[in-house]
């Protein structure tokens, strides 16, 4: 443990849980997001970075920070250390466990305060919401447009897939698993199977029997994962934009593909590597360019439920 | 000042400070009950922020539960002291602490002192309600309920169970009606003061004591016995959603609120900063007596239960995936499938789409690939035409193409060749309009270059295919607006059939077909099903092609379509 800044942690604070890996010139950009969204206080994991993303996070005044030199691989993907932390210091509140690419958006995001959502969803006993990653992309080859630190990441990456999305119920957690996107059309078009999943549900009121059982994908008790509606109506969620088809992009997949460190031997990594090497483009004229939530909810991709 | 406001507080005091400041700076003394589970520490807090007010005064504090006696027993006492120490007041004001006033306190004096002797309380019979949560509305009167709705829910359910089936009930005091209604009301003093001075009082306390939820009730009934003019609404804006869930406002329900025209809303987010900065301060308005009018903001919120409820028909997404045939729509819009028509009429989709105003697809199943209209290899939504992801889940695939397509009608070619896996699913949703030529996949057949003893394979292989499909059609599940001809009836007058179902995508086009989709040369078909029969395979599904007897098309002869539902 680098930077325990826990005792800041108050009754009823919003705190958000990240796993990281040399994400420096990202952090600025996500911490500020996530301040003006409202949440208090941030407990990363920082898997042995190099670049400097430690020492930055260390200064941070709403930053508790944990380092590890193990294996992201054997700690099941960093579920391991987000589910100790989440134990430990998530009960009782309502936790938000995000990766450093992830920007939660939900109804009213631009008007209202994430407390704002929670309380709503206190009045309501509901403790798990969903928001779908929407994987968000640049028109044009990944690494034309350089990221600048501070930088909003969808200023660059601000397409999206709209309307491609396969959704089918896991039988035995009962949470929905949702494929599609520009990875499922453009890397997984032959093996549709294998494409990456874009269910997660990763705002959870903590309890301490709670566990995040693969990525936030799903949770046990798998109560958490039933977040739709099955009789027609539509309950809340939002969308996690998702800032990964950004410069730099070849760099980190090169890096990734060298740890092998990451599920199902990589294939993900493996696909985008070779897509990259053509200088790929995701965009297409059908893309959806991202103007804000009310968008979304248009879209069908987010609903604002009985929440007005 | 002829007003006096009660406030019922247990959280966000500090809001409930501002809300009794104002009032009390405007001229309108309060009376608050803190619930007795409040800590000292905060009450105290919420004494000395409204100190140096002496029209701010405490009621006794109760144990408040939800749906129980105490908040009744909270009512009164607060009502008794506004009474008993401000002379002045006329109307009694009963708010919450998540109660905010909308409007300068001077206008709602002015609205009153124009209605003096009306009394404010939504007041309803049990037969007209339908709020009530657990389904109990006039039980609420005749049964008992010791056990808590919110702790206790199994002892409830099973208590009340128990006395249903007992046939177990209290009676109801004489010259009581039961009327419920919303629990923030604003009463006269003369109506007030005679629930309250009720020599009868002491026996409607102990009834209503065991009532139901009595704070939507007691005040709601007893003021049927007494006040001279009861408009049966509540001047407090306050919505429930479908859970009996109060709907709540936030900063960005400014302009609505204030077109509202209502006096007083709730509830009130307690981080609103901007609701409360705006209507908390001074202002100079023209006075106004308009008569509040909640429409848009009822609107709003009845469209939000909707949405939680019913939901967008033919939406599945993270939060909406609803069950088999539990769906409230199948596909958002109506669509149309036709099959065998693409192999009996050259270039049949370009023919089609000159008539109606749709957008025609080839085969969106085919095997090789979705046959985007257009040759177009992508479709709305970013949809792929690739055939691998698109079988990966087909009925994803079609709901997916009527969703992203919305405000535009999609018409798509079918045949046995196709992707099956959609079969029941187009069947049974009242949105698909379904019209097949039966046997038409021959045709291709006819027309190939294959050998024979592939041909004959493939036609037993596809007849069968068709007949699986047309037994779907034919059974008693069908929804879909199913028409199926044999070929050759089809074949002998195709204008009335395609007449029938244009008119039928486009309803408002009257425009007569002028043209017939050219036809493919049916000459030696006859022949060429007797084959297939000399090689042991029946063709079942074509009708009656007598070997070279070639049909003529449009004979005059009107052959008969049928329609299954």
């Amino acid at each position: 443990m680098l930077n325990d800044q826990t005792g800041k942690i108050g009754r009823g604070d919003i705190l958000a849980f990240v796993t990281l890996r040399n994400e420096r010139i990202r952090l600025p950009y996500f911490l500020r997001y996530y301040r003006d969204m409202g949440v208090h206080h941030f407990l990363i994991v920082d898997n042995a970075s190099d670049d400097g993303s430690t020492a930055y996070l260390k200064a941070q005044p709403d930053v508790s920070l944990w380092r590890t030199e193990a294996s992201y691989k054997r700690a099941r993907f960093g579920v391991d250390w987000m589910n100790w932390l989440l134990r430990k210091y998530g009960t009782g509140h309502w936790t938000l466990t995000v990766d450093p690419d992830e920007f939660f958006v939900y109804p009213f995001c631009d008007t209202r305060p994430i407390t704002a959502l929670t309380d709503w969803l206190d009045t309501y006993d509901i403790r798990s919401f969903p928001a779908m990653l929407l994987d968000m992309y640049p028109k044009g080859p990944i690494d034309a447009v350089p990221y600048k630190e501070g930088q909003d990441p969808f200023e660059i990456a601000c397409w999206f897939d709209s309307g491609n999305y396969t959704i089918s119920k896991n039988p035995q957690l009962h949470n929905l698993w949702i494929q599609g996107g520009p990875r499922a059309r453009m890397f997984f078009a032959h093996k549709p199977q294998a494409a990456p999943s874009l269910n997660k549900i990763p705002l959870v009121k903590w309890e301490r029997s709670f566990a995040f059982t693969s990525s936030t994908h799903m949770l046990l008790p798998r109560g958490l994962n039933t977040v739709y509606d099955e009789w027609g109506g539509e309950k809340a969620s939002g969308c996690l934009l998702h800032a990964k088809f950004l410069s730099p992009m070849a760099d980190k997949v090169t890096e990734e593909l060298e740890r092998r460190e990451h599920f199902a031997g990589s294939r993900e990594y493996k696909a985008y590597a070779r897509m990259l090497s053509e200088e790929p483009e995701l965009w297409c004229k059908w893309s959806e360019k991202y103007i804000n939530w009310r968008q979304l909810e248009i879209l069908g991709l987010i609903s604002k439920g009985n929440w007005a | 000042m002829s007003i006096g406001f009660i406030m019922m507080c247990h959280t966000a005091l500090d809001r409930a400070a501002q809300v009794a400041r104002f009032w009390a700076t405007n001229g309108a003394p309060v009376v608050i009950h803190v619930d007795k589970r409040v800590p000292d520490r905060e009450f105290n807090g919420l004494r000395a922020a409204v100190a140096d007010f002496d029209t701010i005064s405490f009621s006794r504090r109760y144990k408040c539960d939800w749906g129980t006696w105490s908040l009744v027993a909270a009512a009164q006492a607060a009502s008794e002291q506004m009474l008993a120490r401000h002379a002045e007041v006329r109307h009694v004001f009963l708010a919450s602490g998540a109660c905010l006033p909308l409007r300068p306190v001077q206008e709602l004096v002015d609205y009153l002192d124009a209605r003096p002797y009306t009394d404010f309380i939504e007041s309803v019979t049990t037969a007209e309600v339908d709020w009530t949560v657990g389904g109990i509305d006039m039980e609420r009167f005749t049964l008992r309920f010791p056990f808590s709705w919110k702790k206790q829910r199994r002892l409830f359910d099973r208590y009340v169970h128990l006395q249903r089936r007992l046939g177990l009930k209290r009676k109801i005091p004489a010259g009581l009606v039961p009327h419920l209604g919303s629990q923030w009301w604003c009463l006269t003093r003369q109506t007030l003061s005679a629930i309250l001075q009720d020599p009868e009082r002491p026996t409607y306390d102990r009834y209503f004591k065991k009532v139901w939820i009595p704070d939507e009730s007691y005040f709601q009934t007893l003021a049927r016995l007494y006040a001279t003019s009861i408009e049966s609404r509540s001047l407090t804006l306050s919505k429930f959603d479908f859970q009996g869930k109060p709907h709540i406002f936030y900063d960005d329900h400014l302009q609505l609120l204030r077109r509202s025209d209502c006096f007083v809303a709730r509830k009130i987010w307690p981080r609103a900063e901007r609701l409360y900065a705006t209507f908390l301060s001074a202002r100079q308005e023209a006075e106004s007596t308009a008569e509040p009018n909640p429409a848009k903001i009822d609107r709003l919120f009845a469209k939000a239960v909707e949405r939680r409820t019913k939901g967008r028909p033919g939406l599945y997404m993270q939060s909406r995936f609803p069950l088999l045939d539990r769906e409230n729509g199948k596909t958002s819009a109506p669509y149309s499938i036709f099959q065998g028509f693409s192999d009996l009429f050259e270039n049949f989709d370009g023919w089609l789409s000159k008539y109606v105003g749709a957008r025609v697809h080839g085969h969106l199943f085919a095997p090789g690939r979705a046959e985007f209209a257009g040759g177009e290899t992508m479709f709305n939504g970013c949809l792929s035409d690739s055939a691998k992801l698109r079988d990966y889940n087909p009925r994803a695939f079609l709901t997916n193409v009527i969703w992203n397509s919305r405000g535009e009608r999609q018409c798509f070619m079918f045949s046995p060749r196709d992707t099956q896996d959609i079969n029941w699913f187009t069947a049974t949703d009242p949105n698909a309009q379904i019209s097949v030529i039966s046997g038409a996949w021959a045709v291709p057949l006819f027309r190939s270059n294959e050998n024979f003893a592939t041909i004959r394979a493939e036609a037993a292989r596809l007849q069968q295919l068709e007949l699986n499909h047309l037994s779907i059609l034919r059974s008693m599940y069908v929804k879909a607006r199913v028409r199926i001809w044999n070929m050759a009836d089809f074949v002998e007058n195709p204008m009335e059939p395609l007449q029938t179902i244009i008119d039928e995508i486009s309803p408002r086009a009257t425009r007569r077909l002028t043209e017939a989709p050219q036809m493919v040369d049916l000459t030696g078909f006859g022949q060429f099903l007797q084959n297939l029969k000399n090689q042991g395979m029946q063709p079942r599904l074509m009708g009656d092609f007598p070997v070279g007897g070639d049909p003529r098309p449009n004979a005059s002869r009107r052959g008969r379509p049928y329609l299954v539902k």
